[in-house]
């Protein structure tokens, strides 16, 4: 049995008094994708951006690739790299052109070179159909378009992991999709492991290997991803998936 | 003599004090500038030491009158050994007043940076400096012009206050003459005037960079 490249062992999150998370457990393997749902204020985000030292736990240990995260700050921005996060609100720099937000992290935090790494992202940007835009200013895009940047940026520092945090929840419907199909490509071509918090349900019927259902900030369910669907064990689940309608 | 007689006979003495106001300002502007982005960026970072220093200095500068430091730096400070010319003292005290003025202005710029942007530079792994060099620093100081652009025109109607330390500057000359010649009326229309040549277009130009900034970080 291989090593998992994430643990996450009894984690703990308080806000001041407030406990977010209670005692979550899961373990993600190389290539699986995982996806988080649940109602709002369930603790999805907060648990991703724990993942991504943008928030502290309490308890509880994270182990990914083998090294056991200390919650340094300076072990989570070695982590960081291997640990891509795209956002909700996209947050591209918008003093910097497309490329400029894609070369930051490779050239400055990686230190590789220029002549390295743009092949690479030329192809991502291909992949991600904004190969034209390389000179453009974020105001010159739309809201997918953003968000498709935003992905090729996470991607350009090669992680091993990807957080994906309610990254459609901002668009307009048909560009949802565009930046679905993205993700949904990176799971089957590219075998990529990635952590997946999202409301379109049928994105994550079809990309899940596993579904953690949260409420109240504990997971209510853990199951393989068809499982879910079709049968969900607690009210609580079949309650939120009658509410989506999907 | 007909008023304007007056007014072109003075002319070449407000001439003098126009460029000497204009000296004075820039050079206090300019240290003002270094002085208040240092001290923004000691807050920004919270540098032990360094940190309440700072709070200190910008609190005593700003809550007490230019004139009173100016009184302090010209006749208390010799007392102490220090002798400026009442020039050096005029540029020290702006650079002293203004420096925490400028300082507020940067801190409200790199306040003004949105977390999400912080997080996503955090997120690509950007160390705390590259983090203050590559998103605090330039939406920050783009955020800080319009304060900034505000500070410069205060200081530039500050250096008035040099008259006090018999600077000659551009409202020193006005009440030279008008306590030499009395002709009160003409003398202060040239001294607005004067002011108003500087002021305005430098006015203007200060917004139009402010939106041209704005349009260049931001797109809008």
């Amino acid at each position: 049995m291989s090593t998992p490249l994430l643990h996450v062992n009894h984690l703990e999150k308080y806000y001041q008094k407030t406990h977010i998370l209670h005692d979550v457990n899961f373990e993600l393997n190389t290539g699986e994708v995982l996806t988080l749902l649940g109602p709002s204020g369930s603790g999805k985000s907060t648990l991703l951006r724990c993942l991504n030292g943008l928030e502290a736990y309490q308890q509880g240990s994270i182990t990914f690739d083998g090294q056991a995260v200390t919650q340094k700050p300076k072990q989570w921005q070695q982590l960081r790299q291997q640990i891509g996060m795209v956002f909700q609100s996209y947050d591209l720099f918008p003093n910097r052109n497309v490329l400029e937000n894609i070369l930051l992290g490779p050239l400055k935090v990686q230190k590789r070179t220029r002549a390295a790494v743009l092949p690479e992202v030329q192809q991502l940007l291909e992949q991600v159909g904004m190969a034209d835009y390389a000179n453009a200013y974020p105001r010159q895009l739309s809201g997918g378009q953003k968000q498709r940047i935003a992905i090729v940026r996470a991607l350009a520092l090669k992680p091993k992991l990807m957080l994906f945090d309610e990254v459609t929840a901002s668009l307009d419907p048909e560009m949802v999709r565009d930046v679905l199909n993205i993700i949904r490509q990176l799971a089957d071509s590219h075998a990529m492991t990635m952590l997946v918090v999202t409301h379109e349900m049928d994105f994550a019927k079809q990309i899940s290997d596993q579904v953690l259902f949260l409420a109240d900030g504990r997971i209510r369910e853990q199951t393989p991803g068809k499982q879910f669907f079709e049968q969900p064990q607690t009210e609580r689940a079949q309650n939120f998936l009658a509410s989506m309608d999907f | 003599m007909s008023s304007w007689a007056i007014i072109q006979q003075s002319l070449p003495l407000f001439q003098k004090g126009f460029f000497i106001t204009l000296k004075l300002a820039a050079l206090g502007i300019l240290g003002a500038i270094v002085v208040g982005s240092i001290c923004s960026l000691i807050q920004y970072f919270k540098l032990p030491l360094l940190n309440p220093l700072v709070t200190i200095y910008t609190e005593i500068a700003r809550n007490t009158p230019l004139l009173i430091q100016l009184f302090f730096l010209y006749y208390a400070f010799p007392q102490l050994g220090l002798r400026l010319t009442a020039s050096q003292c005029g540029i020290v005290g702006l650079i002293f007043l203004g420096g925490s003025y400028m300082a507020a202005g940067f801190t409200g710029g790199f306040e003004g940076i949105s977390s999400s942007q912080l997080e996503a530079g955090q997120a690509i792994g950007l160390s705390r400096w590259q983090l203050a060099r590559y998103v605090v620093l330039p939406q920050g100081l783009a955020l800080s012009v319009p304060a900034l652009a505000a500070n410069i025109i205060f200081l530039i109607k500050e250096t008035s206050i040099f008259t006090v330390i018999a600077i000659p500057e551009l409202t020193n000359t006005a009440l030279d003459l008008i306590g030499m010649y009395y002709h009160t009326n003409e003398y202060l229309v040239v001294l607005v005037v004067a002011y108003a040549i500087i002021l305005i277009p430098l006015s203007l130009i200060l917004t139009y960079l402010e939106r041209r900034v704005r349009y260049g970080t931001f797109g809008n």
